[in-house]
């Protein structure tokens, strides 16, 4: 099962370590890892997504609750929350396909934010789902490059 | 005021009465600081040491154990002795000297990144940037190690920061604000008359005590309880001595290692009480099969032990003293449970099991264990090292009004002689004995220069049988007596080692010296060298 965690931490040195190790200290799964700082300065939010069984699931939310440097856990399923992620993707185009890739680009509502003679970056920001089938859309074209961010989330206005 | 002398006096508002410790450059302004005390120094012999004596002491004590090393490899053999006390639960400071801040991280002479290698075993750690934030950090600390699920706490602290100015006036805080740490005390009032209720109803109802009660002084609410309510106590080897090992409804310990008849009444009862206790992999071989067929009510200060290793629960989290109050105050009932009870005390005759007495060259452990429990204080604190003579020590010692203590979740070799160490320096007046075997003595004998140094009387009994008995044994059985890495024929004299530190010494090679030896052992509160010479191919079971 899928599950994201929303983990308010303390903002400081070593905090993102203690947390990524416990993980692996557990043997529990990182998906993808996101860290970024709140309204409030002192805090820091980490948008944890995570799989296992069910009792992995409930482990998971008590070990980070013990954790000292933690203020709060949200968990939530994917589907009562809203979750995105960014990509920015470069690949290489020519005359003939550089049509194709834009088409695609509107359809997926990506942007192409950079571009030299025969290079593209193309960004774009969705959930983790939608961003692999634009990667599998741009299988044709020759990628050279991939950066993710890996998922946000925050839970809908109106909870399920 | 400097940092160093910072620490010092935070030292003294937690009522620090003895620190356990190694010197060396990165740590030096601090002990430097600690000569101008009255809180008891003790140089150990190697710093691993330095926590196991922090264990001891805090056990017995009640109070947090301190410990004070220097950086690099000070810290790094400071490891072990915490991964043991973090494995059970026991709640030290350990202080760390560290290289000069801005030095951090450029691999320096003696420079470790300890506060890194230490996460995993450490409930928290600190690296002090900021000499201002000293009194902060060690009142943090003081009470994140003995609240809650207690622990070790880490604060690693570079020269600088010992040898900088404090300006302002020293103020050691009153109270802890963290927005992030708030352990549960009070059961939920609901949970517990549930679990009343349940008790209400049960009829075979059992109490399993762990490590927990010890650590929440809650071993006379539990007798109480099971006294009141006529429920039988099994517990597993942290909780031997919660209840006195000959009370009507105690029935030994549980687990691989423990007594089949705790095992069975366990198995069998209609509801299970667990308490402190993590249902660790030695103490229930399946957890998936002990919620089977009754009422589980698992109840502990650390929520993430509920459902961790066992199933469907009663869940009841918070301070075992204190639900156990509750227990007492809301519960007017007195039960009976005579046949449940009879039908025990008919499974621990039928299923006790006669050992072979050894040969007469030796001595016979279980006879041995039985005397020894006879021939020491009511009071007495027994150490049981790890390996062979620790599941004899926790088959046969009988606990009355003392404590049995044991490293039983990390089981670290050595243990022992330091933790005794540490108990007797908690309470001089008590009886304190290590039990241990060759191999751990020589892990930990060097500790010895240290009972001399300080004059702490600990009895010592080393079990000799030349091996590593337990893996021996293990060997035995998985390996068909194909014996590797496990043979010490490089055994030193025990005589001359007892010699060499001023130590008195006996040797004991068959049953019929023992009553003697023991009378010479035990006659005055000074240290002791007893070597019970054991069957090398002697088994547990």
């Amino acid at each position: 099962m899928k599950r994201i965690y929303s983990v308010l931490v303390e903002n400081r040195a070593g905090v993102l370590s203690k947390v990524a190790g416990l993980f692996s200290r557990r043997n529990f799964n990182i998906d993808s890892l996101v860290v970024g700082e709140t309204a409030d300065k002192s805090v820091s939010c980490m948008t944890i997504v995570s799989t296992g069984d069910e009792r992995t699931i409930e482990q998971i939310e008590k070990q980070l609750n013990k954790k000292i440097d933690v203020i709060k856990v949200k968990t939530f399923k994917e589907s009562m929350s809203i979750n995105r992620e960014l990509m920015l993707i470069k690949v290489k185009y020519n005359r003939d396909n550089r049509r194709d890739i834009m088409e695609n680009c509107q359809i997926m509502g990506a942007s192409i934010v950079d571009m030299s003679k025969n290079m593209m970056v193309i960004q774009i920001c969705d959930t983790s789902e939608r961003i692999e089938l634009f990667i599998e859309m741009l299988k044709s074209v020759s990628i050279v490059e991939i950066a993710r961010t890996g998922t946000v989330a925050l839970t809908k206005c109106k909870e399920q | 005021m400097i940092g160093a002398q910072a620490i010092v006096k935070c030292l003294q508002c937690e009522n620090t009465e003895v620190i356990f410790g190694y010197s060396g450059v990165a740590i030096d302004p601090f002990w430097n600081e600690m000569l101008k005390t009255d809180i008891k120094k003790v140089l150990i012999r190697t710093e691993q040491n330095a926590a196991h004596c922090a264990s001891g002491y805090a056990r017995v004590s009640g109070k947090v154990g301190v410990c004070a090393v220097t950086s690099g490899p000070g810290a790094t053999n400071l490891i072990t002795g915490i991964a043991t006390a973090y494995a059970d639960s026991i709640p030290l400071v350990a202080i760390t000297g560290q290289v000069n801040s801005d030095m951090i991280g450029s691999d320096v002479f003696q420079e470790a990144d300890i506060t890194g290698a230490v996460e995993s075993f450490v409930k928290y750690s600190y690296l002090v940037r900021n000499v201002e934030d000293i009194p902060r950090i060690f009142k943090e600390a003081f009470y994140i190690a003995g609240s809650g699920r207690k622990g070790p706490v880490l604060i690693d602290i570079p020269f600088d920061v010992q040898t900088a100015e404090f300006s302002g006036k020293f103020s050691y805080p009153e109270t802890i604000s963290m927005r992030t740490y708030k352990p549960t005390v009070n059961g939920n009032i609901v949970q517990i008359k549930k679990v009343i209720k349940e008790v209400e109803k049960a009829k075979r109802p059992i109490i399993c005590v762990g490590g927990g009660v010890h650590l929440s002084a809650a071993e006379d609410e539990i007798v109480r309880f099971a006294e009141i309510n006529d429920v039988p106590v099994v517990s597993t080897m942290m909780g031997i001595g919660v209840m006195p090992t000959d009370h009507p409804l105690y029935f030994g310990m549980v687990g691989n290692n423990g007594q089949a008849y705790a095992n069975r009444a366990m198995n069998e009862s209609d509801l299970l009480l667990m308490v402190g206790a993590r249902v660790a992999d030695r103490a229930v071989n399946r957890p998936d099969l002990i919620t089977e067929n009754k009422v589980m009510v698992h109840i502990d200060v650390d929520p993430a032990e509920i459902g961790k290793n066992v199933g469907p629960t009663i869940p009841l989290v918070g301070d075992i003293k204190h639900i156990f109050e509750d227990f007492l105050e809301q519960d007017d009932h007195n039960d009976n449970h005579d046949d449940w009870v009879k039908l025990l005390k008919e499974y621990k005759k039928e299923m006790q099991v006669e050992r072979k007495p050894a040969g007469a060259a030796y001595v016979d452990p279980q006879i041995f264990i039985n005397k020894l429990s006879d021939a020491v204080d009511r009071d007495a604190i027994y150490v049981a090292d790890v390996g062979q003579n620790q599941m004899w020590s926790c088959s046969y010692y009988k606990v009355k009004e003392g404590r049995f203590l044991t490293s039983g979740g990390m089981g670290t070799m050595g243990y022992s002689i330091p933790a005794a160490m540490g108990a007797k320096l908690a309470d001089s007046k008590k009886q304190v004995l290590a039990v241990i075997g060759d191999g751990a003595f020589q892990m930990s004998m060097m500790e010895l220069a240290t009972m001399r140094q300080y004059d702490i009387p600990v009895k010592i009994v080393v079990m000799k049988n030349g091996y590593l008995g337990m893996v021996r044994e293990h060997q035995h059985f998985a390996y068909d007596d194909n014996y590797s890495m496990v043979e010490l024929s490089g055994d030193p004299d025990l005589s001359l080692i007892a010699a060499a530190y001023g130590m008195g010494y006996m040797k004991v090679d068959g049953n019929s010296d023992i009553d003697g030896s023991l009378i010479e052992f035990l006659k005055d509160d000074k240290a002791f060298l007893m070597e019970v010479v054991v069957d090398p191919m002697a088994l547990t079971r």
